[in-house]
């Protein structure tokens, strides 16, 4: 089978889609962001707590709207970044997001799978004072 | 096989004249459902390409020798060949050979939006517009202080023709329409649609990319100002675009690119516009590619437009009559019995037109998934996205129930 198809599909991120983990809101986040791919309609919002130090990742919880590779990657990387280092979200990428994902992601579908991380990227950097913009839209060479 | 529909076309017989057809992926046989975006090309077509580069390459019109003479006669031959396709009398005066059907549509709104539209002005548009005609007249709306309306869809699909009547108004300069929606497969009444903004002496620009392929368009028929329409969707090559206008109107417009070709007399303070078509086709044109699109109206015509049209509404019935048949399948546009293109977009209850478009893929079936160049029309039909499958000439029944079971197999991997 050629990579695009139902490889993309496997077991893990089916299960993802279809139980999403830590889906919903946190009260009261440190910082929440949100984004969009908006040529396949996939939006994602990502609520952040971070601990005292502004250091270290503590809770992550998201909600969307979009496509299996999309929600399955917000899903599994809400629960890769409770714990995690800032300063390594920040320096996570695509090869990251492959590596969680165990599959292999063809061309035209890795916006998809890279809008999670880039929300949670996105809303540290505001956070942090790094960048300013409302809303994460991926384009295709994201 | 057996096919049905083969009363109309022989379609064992013109598949021998799409190789590409044969392709296989993960040992399964490619079934080329995406012929709204691309069509594949017939041999006779690709050998006219390879014919041209082998013996008669040249450039046009500035050559006096033996090479430059053939490729400009057959250039020029092939405006000729494209307006009698669509029945446009004032041959290749009419004919304006472009990169697409939105440059076609760029064309017109620079070279007549930009110098007669004002902020009195309206340009009335269908909700069912491609962005290449939406964003096009937006755009020019802008920049002039133009009002662009729309003509509503109804549930059904199908334009409402009240208020079409209620919006083309004296204010009205230019109605730009789709003739078959790329998304909701809905054949619009472009000929009353002319009647009315000639009524108010409006002009109307037809976006023929879904129609001229597939069924006979007579723009003298349809009393169409201007049409648009792409070599790559029928049978043709990529990178030629038609714009047929009415040539007094032609002949009114100022160019839309300046430079080589498109000028009779140039001094250092000024420069003199050649005749129609060339006033249109600054550069070096696109000369092999028509000459392949004259090639490719020769296929069509050997086949028959009125029996592709109905090879393709046919196809497009059997899929809409096989996708409701269950329940957790939406459709959109015209319903089961009602006129449509070849073409039908749908959505799987469970799965993201994108998940389901890659899962199709692993059978070998190519269907086109998002939203097909249509946002606004996609906001209102309430989804981000819609995956389509459209029909053309090479095109079975079976390869739609091929269709139907790998959508069952999707169906089955996100139960």
């Amino acid at each position: 089978m050629g990579i695009g198809g139902s490889d993309m599909y496997r077991q893990q991120i089916l299960d993802h889609y279809k139980n999403p983990r830590n889906y919903g809101e946190i009260e009261d986040p440190t910082f929440t962001h949100i984004g969009e791919n908006p040529m396949c309609g996939d939006e994602i919002r990502m609520d952040v707590v971070l601990d005292e130090d502004e250091e270290t990742i503590e809770q992550v919880a998201f909600q969307g709207d979009g496509c299996a590779i999309s929600q399955a990657s917000a899903s599994m990387l809400s629960q890769e970044l409770a714990g995690m280092a800032v300063e390594d979200l920040k320096a996570m990428d695509r090869d990251d997001i492959t590596e969680m994902l165990g599959v292999d992601i063809s061309p035209m579908r890795v916006k998809c799978a890279v809008l999670a991380e880039k929300v949670a990227q996105d809303g540290a950097d505001i956070f942090f004072g790094e960048k300013d913009i409302d809303r994460t839209v991926t384009e295709d060479d994201d | 096989m057996g096919h049905a529909e083969s009363e109309l076309l022989d379609v064992e017989r013109i598949r021998e004249d799409f190789p590409i057809l044969q392709r296989e992926f993960g040992g399964e046989q490619v079934v080329y459902l995406d012929n709204a975006a691309t069509t594949q090309t017939p041999e006779p077509v690709v050998e006219t390409i390879a014919d041209y580069y082998r013996t008669t390459n040249a450039n046009v019109h500035r050559g006096l020798h033996q090479l430059s003479q053939e490729a400009s006669v057959a250039y020029e031959d092939a405006h000729d060949r494209v307006a009698e396709f669509i029945g446009a009398s004032g041959e290749r005066e009419e004919i304006i050979f472009t990169k697409n059907t939105t440059e076609s549509e760029n064309l017109v709104a620079y070279a007549w939006g930009l110098n007669e539209l004002g902020p009195e002005d309206e340009v009335v548009l269908t909700e069912m517009e491609h962005h290449a005609s939406l964003v096009t007249w937006q755009q020019i709306a802008k920049k002039t202080g133009a009002t662009c309306r729309y003509i509503s869809v109804d549930e059904d699909g199908t334009l409402d023709m009240d208020h079409a009547r209620e919006i083309i108004t004296d204010d009205t300069a230019m109605v730009s329409v789709v003739h078959v929606s790329n998304t909701l497969g809905t054949v619009n009444p472009v000929s009353e649609l002319a009647d009315i903004a000639h009524d108010h002496d409006s002009y109307i620009f037809v976006d023929g990319a879904q129609s001229v392929p597939n069924r006979p368009v007579d723009v003298e028929a349809i009393d169409a100002d201007f049409l648009a329409f792409s070599g790559h969707k029928m049978a043709g090559p990529t990178g030629i675009g038609v714009l047929y206008g009415k040539k007094h109107i032609l002949e009114e417009m100022e160019p839309y690119l300046y430079g080589g070709e498109m000028i009779k007399k140039v001094t250092f303070e000024d420069a003199s516009w050649n005749d129609l078509p060339w006033k249109f086709e600054a550069g070096t044109p696109v000369i092999c590619q028509g000459i392949a699109l004259a090639e490719a109206c020769d296929y069509l015509d050997d086949i028959g437009m009125e029996r592709i049209q109905r090879h393709e509404e046919q196809l497009a019935q059997y899929t809409l009559e096989q996708l409701r048949e269950e329940g957790d399948v939406e459709t959109y546009g015209p319903s089961v019995g009602t006129e449509r293109g070849g073409l039908v977009s749908f959505n799987l209850d469970s799965v993201h037109a994108h998940d389901l478009s890659s899962i199709l893929n692993d059978s070998a079936v190519a269907i086109r998934a998002g939203d097909h160049c249509t946002q606004p029309l996609h906001d209102k039909m309430g989804v981000p996205a819609s995956a389509r499958a459209s029909f053309y000439i090479y095109n079975t029944r079976e390869e739609v129930d091929k269709l139907v079971s790998a959508i069952d197999d999707a169906r089955q991997l996100f139960a």
